[in-house]
């Protein structure tokens, strides 16, 4: 499947319809989606009356812009008007918003055409779409391994050439590392550059959306569309948003990378190791100094972040009560029966267990042991990295420390599962943006990923690092054969 | 670390009826979750100022004017049990309050 730029290119030269261009999407999805189940929901004639809304603006002479015509998948939570937004939960089996997101309005208004919404971990909790109410997504490179999560559906669906593009949200990774997994790019961008309106919230002060390509280019594209102010967030930042494109420049002479030295030491798998260290060597080869870096207080990131998200997913999902939206059991006795049930038979177990943690370490006397040590050691872990950028302009390391691993390896094993977003979660801690990209295959031949962090809204920056190391490198252009 | 009683509270707190098997489940996966995060505890953090923002945006604040929702129906409709503009729910009185 074609990059977004060609596939515009195809359609205002009349090389091929955006019809035929969603045409080909719906019936890839026709042909794997029955093994991968990225798709919650296919919209397949929404997408075609899309499709041939552009097909008329070009026929009729009428310029359009770069993503008119581009399928996109959706995570499923993200609301959309009209089409169901689950977010892979029973308890919002048949909730359909009222409303739009800002971003998937911002990519209606640019006339991307949303071939369905994609699986994902329950309200996003979960690091291999293996949490979902409605079935695991399994990975387009090998289908018993995960596809990674919490937005599995999504970089599946990229991955598999399901569709151009996908939209993803990360709290501690959910990006980043099922890019990692499925072989393809996915952008986390700095905390509050992109609105959250009609983002259904797990942790507020962590949850970003963010793009999932099969270049870095798609990416920067696909950013560009959806970043910006806007008044319905209050977190939102009030920034010009740049061309991101221009940042793409093969070039890194007189850039300096910082490699965290916390990330390459125990537990990391051999062949991780070695692909980073490939990598870094490819930087230098770019022009690019790297030096080591450390980062001490790194490795406190999960132990913090499993207060911190848990705590803010407890106080979000309070909502779901049975009363305003959402499903409600049959015959409650009373207003509390009607809560305890509702909430225990439409939450699955992993959001249940976030649900108790949080409340738990948020309860009458034990706040200042859990809760309010986390946010402080968050404090310490972004001195960390403010010091660490005083001395280059992008940080590296592995986005995971190993590569996707077997359905039902870790599901019994919470912590397990936690302890390998060790890399990523310090990242949303902090508020950076950060992206990951594939740098090999291990011995298995299952995907690789490097982890590119930036500096506060220096999304170029990172941009232009990972831009030059893919031009460099041929990981990018491998795809599963499905 | 935790027990059946103390996660039964918790539950009760968080507005989960839990099964006993669950019950016993989530006392010792909580309590291996909490005490991996006695981590925490290793790092001196007398005087340090908790995080409050990722990212610090001064307080966000909207001219305090009442703007009508358009789509006020269809949020209404949203609802389980809607009542013309009201929410139907069961009885609130309990033994439990």
């Amino acid at each position: 499947m074609a990059s977004i730029r060609e596939q515009h290119q195809q359609i205002v030269t009349k090389a091929r319809s955006a019809q035929e261009i969603t045409q080909e999407a719906l019936d890839r999805i026709s042909a794997v989606d029955g093994q991968l189940n990225s798709f919650l929901l296919v919209t397949g004639e929404q997408a075609l009356a899309q499709a041939k809304a552009i097909d008329a603006k070009v026929a009729a002479g009428e310029e359009i812009g770069l993503l008119a015509g581009i399928p996109i998948a959706i995570k499923d939570n993200l609301c959309t008007q009209g089409i169901p937004t689950t977010c892979a939960s029973k308890m919002l089996q048949n909730f359909i918003p009222p409303y739009e997101s800002t971003v998937t309005a911002k990519l209606k208004a640019a006339g991307m055409v949303t071939v369905g919404k994609t699986n994902m971990d329950e309200f996003a909790m979960g690091g291999s779409t293996e949490t979902s109410a409605f079935g695991k997504t399994a990975n387009p490179w090998n289908l018993a391994c995960v596809p990674g999560g919490s937005s599995g559906g999504s970089a599946a669906a990229v991955s598999a050439m399901e569709c151009t593009v996908s939209l993803g949200s990360d709290t501690g990774g959910s990006i980043r590392q099922p890019a990692a997994f499925c072989g393809i790019v996915g952008l986390k961008p700095t905390y509050g550059l992109v609105s959250r309106f009609g983002l259904v919230a797990f942790a507020s002060s962590l949850d970003q959306i963010g793009p999932f390509g099969r270049s870095v280019e798609d990416c920067a594209i696909l950013l560009g569309a959806i970043a910006g102010y806007d008044a319905k967030d209050s977190t939102s930042l009030n920034v010009e948003v740049p061309d991101y494109t221009k940042a793409l420049v093969p070039d890194l002479k007189g850039k300096k990378i910082g490699i965290i030295t916390e990330t390459m030491g125990d537990g990391l798998d051999s062949t991780v190791a070695a692909a980073t260290h490939a990598a870094i060597e490819q930087f230098k080869a770019l022009g690019a100094e790297v030096i080591e870096i450390s980062c001490p207080r790194f490795r406190y990131g999960i132990a913090a972040y499993y207060i911190i998200a848990p705590s803010e997913a407890s106080a979000n999902l309070a909502r779901y009560d049975g009363v305003k939206y959402g499903t409600r059991v049959e015959n409650p006795e009373n207003l509390l029966d009607m809560y305890n049930r509702t909430r225990a038979a439409n939450f699955g177990p992993e959001v249940k267990r976030r649900i108790m943690i949080g409340t738990y370490a948020l309860s009458s006397g034990y706040y200042d042991a859990y809760y309010l040590r986390a946010q402080k050691v968050r404090t310490l872990i972004k001195q960390d990295f403010e010091a660490a950028f005083e001395k280059v302009d992008v940080l590296i390391s592995p986005t995971a420390p190993g590569a996707a691993f077997k359905l039902g390896e870790k599901t019994a094993d919470p912590l397990s599962m936690y302890l390998n977003d060790l890399m990523t979660i310090p990242v949303n801690l902090a508020g950076l943006p950060a992206l990951s990209l594939p740098c090999g295959f291990d011995a298995a031949g299952m995907p690789i990923g490097l982890q590119i962090i930036g500096n506060v809204l220096r999304e170029e920056q990172m941009l232009q690092v990972a831009y030059a190391y893919e031009q460099a490198t041929e990981w990018h252009k491998k795809s599963p054969t499905l | 670390m935790l027990n059946s009683e103390q996660v039964h509270k918790v539950a009760l707190l968080a507005r989960l009826q839990l099964t006993e098997t669950e019950e016993s489940q989530f006392a010792q996966q909580l309590s291996g979750i909490l005490d991996y995060v006695e981590l925490l505890n290793e790092l001196d953090v007398d005087g340090v100022a908790p995080t409050t923002r990722a990212i610090d945006v001064s307080n966000v604040v909207r001219a305090d004017r009442v703007k009508l929702w358009e789509g006020r129906e269809d949020l209404l409709d949203c609802a389980p049990d809607r009542d013309g503009e009201f929410y139907r729910v069961p009885k609130i009185g309990s033994s439990e309050g």
